[in-house]
């Protein structure tokens, strides 16, 4: 049966990773190289890493730091940030990168995410989408860090992306992030309804019942969370036990002779 | 042990090299065919559509070589993800084309095969022994790994199939004609189990 991820979200601003409170307030958490080996170490499911400022300074991740990275992941890691062009794309996949996010540029150039798919496979296409809740129950995509109105309105948005061919939907609430009070299960479930694809709830993971709530109500294939990891007690694999208590399979992990 | 990781200019490399250096392995990238000679193990990854990889392999002058590999040279290899896949027959992503034929067998989309579930099969799930095999020496059965493919092998040889992973049907996760190994997951990504798998593929030798 296949299991359910929790995914650790490490965001990296400069030289250092960081965590805010809906996409803002940054604070510093440390360094990004031993976090990435503290959670291989701790044999994570996957990880998660976005470069946050690459998109509005118009950079890309850097190809020797992702490198580097990846050197120290067992586990599948996905990259993000300021991704425009498949040249690009290739260069993230070539420094060790398994699957890219693509956020932005999705809204202005959406055949970006057909000529990926097409070129690496669904499964490498990460389609980010930073959601904000506009009024009851209608919510609206924001690019460029959560700065940038698109005017466009989640599910319909989450459609297209998945029909161009993206592999999973990163769906983060902006509302909720870095708040710790719960993913918006309203916004997963419109989404996990809506698409065939698998969708990763991100934003507002404070306890493991919210994860276990964004699995069961909402219909998330994977939880991907910060705060809680950063600045509570809490860890993936304390989310595991709880999560398998509560009857969703998880990962067991392999203990090998090695 | 010298393991050769084919570059045919797709897919994610330096993780590959790094599981097998993990695991004690002198690794090269073969950026040509002939330096596949010079080593004792074979690994074809890969990640992308089955159209474009076999025709990467086509302009690389891969297709002889590999098969030089299995029919002449006697070395194992190992297929991963996509270059599993590609040791088929025939592929039926990006259109139709022909595959490697080192193990028969048709590679079709999930869904046109009758999976129900979200596309694609992405994430950690059990991998279901239908045999004892070199390759899963120390890894208990059910142990997880992590698969992230929309296409699946249907070898033509009941034979062939030595491992499934169920995801709304059962979709084949190892498979093996001799010293042609392929695995639909990716070992190198799976962490420990992951590793152990690599290490049992450079102990395994052909009699």
């Amino acid at each position: 049966m296949l299991k359910v991820r929790i995914i650790p979200t490490l965001l990296w601003k400069d030289f250092g990773l960081v965590k805010g409170v809906g996409f803002d307030s940054w604070r510093r958490v440390g360094p990004v190289l031993p976090a990435v080996k503290v959670y291989n170490s701790r044999d994570v499911d996957e990880l998660i890493l976005v470069d946050i400022t690459a998109s509005t300074e118009a950079t890309v991740p850097d190809h020797d730091s992702v490198s580097d990275f990846s050197e120290e992941c067992a586990v599948p890691l996905t990259v993000g940030g300021g991704v425009t062009s498949l040249e690009q794309m290739v260069s993230l996949l070539h420094s060790g990168a398994d699957k890219i996010a693509i956020n932005t540029i999705a809204y202005s150039k959406p055949a970006l995410i057909d000529a990926a798919a097409s070129r690496f496979g669904a499964q490498c296409v990460v389609a980010s989408i930073d959601v904000r809740q506009i009024e009851s129950g209608r919510y609206a995509c924001f690019s460029y860090s959560a700065t940038v109105d698109t005017g466009k309105e989640v599910v319909s948005w989450a459609k297209e992306l998945a029909d161009r061919g993206a592999g999973e939907i990163l769906l983060t609430s902006i509302d909720r992030d870095g708040t710790m009070q719960g993913y918006d299960l309203a916004l997963i479930q419109q989404v996990t309804q809506a698409v065939d694809i698998p969708v990763i709830a991100s934003g507002g993971a404070g306890n493991y019942i919210h994860m276990i709530e964004a699995v069961q109500q909402a219909g998330a294939s994977a939880v991907a969370a910060a705060s809680i990891f950063h600045f509570t007690e809490q860890t993936p694999a304390g989310a595991k036990v709880a999560m398998q208590a509560a009857g969703i399979p998880v990962r067991r992990n392999f203990v090998a002779s090695l | 042990m010298k393991v050769a990781i084919i570059n045919y200019g797709m897919g994610n490399l330096s993780s590959v090299r790094r599981a097998f250096d993990d695991m004690g392995a002198e690794t090269i990238i073969a950026n040509h065919p002939s330096s596949l000679y010079e080593v004792n193990r074979v690994v074809l990854p890969g990640v992308g559509a089955f159209a474009e990889g076999m025709m990467h392999l086509s302009q690389g002058g891969w297709i002889p070589a590999l098969h030089d590999v299995v029919t002449v040279q006697h070395k194992p290899l190992l297929g991963i993800c996509l270059g599993m896949q590609m040791l088929a027959s025939k592929g039926h992503e990006g259109g139709v084309s022909e595959g490697l034929d080192l193990i028969s067998g048709q590679v079709q989309k999930l869904d046109t095969l009758g999976c129900k579930l979200r596309i694609p099969h992405v994430g950690w799930n059990e991998v279901n022994y239908k045999t004892e095999d070199a390759l899963f020496v120390g890894i208990p059965n059910l142990s997880d790994f992590y698969f992230v493919h929309s296409y699946a092998f249907t070898p033509a040889e009941e034979g062939n199939l030595i491992a499934t992973v169920s995801y709304g049907l059962d979709v084949a996760a190892v498979i093996r004609k001799g010293h042609v190994f392929g695995c639909q997951f990716h070992p190198e990504k799976s962490s420990k189990a992951g590793r152990q798998l690599l290490k049992n593929f450079m102990d395994y030798s052909p009699c």
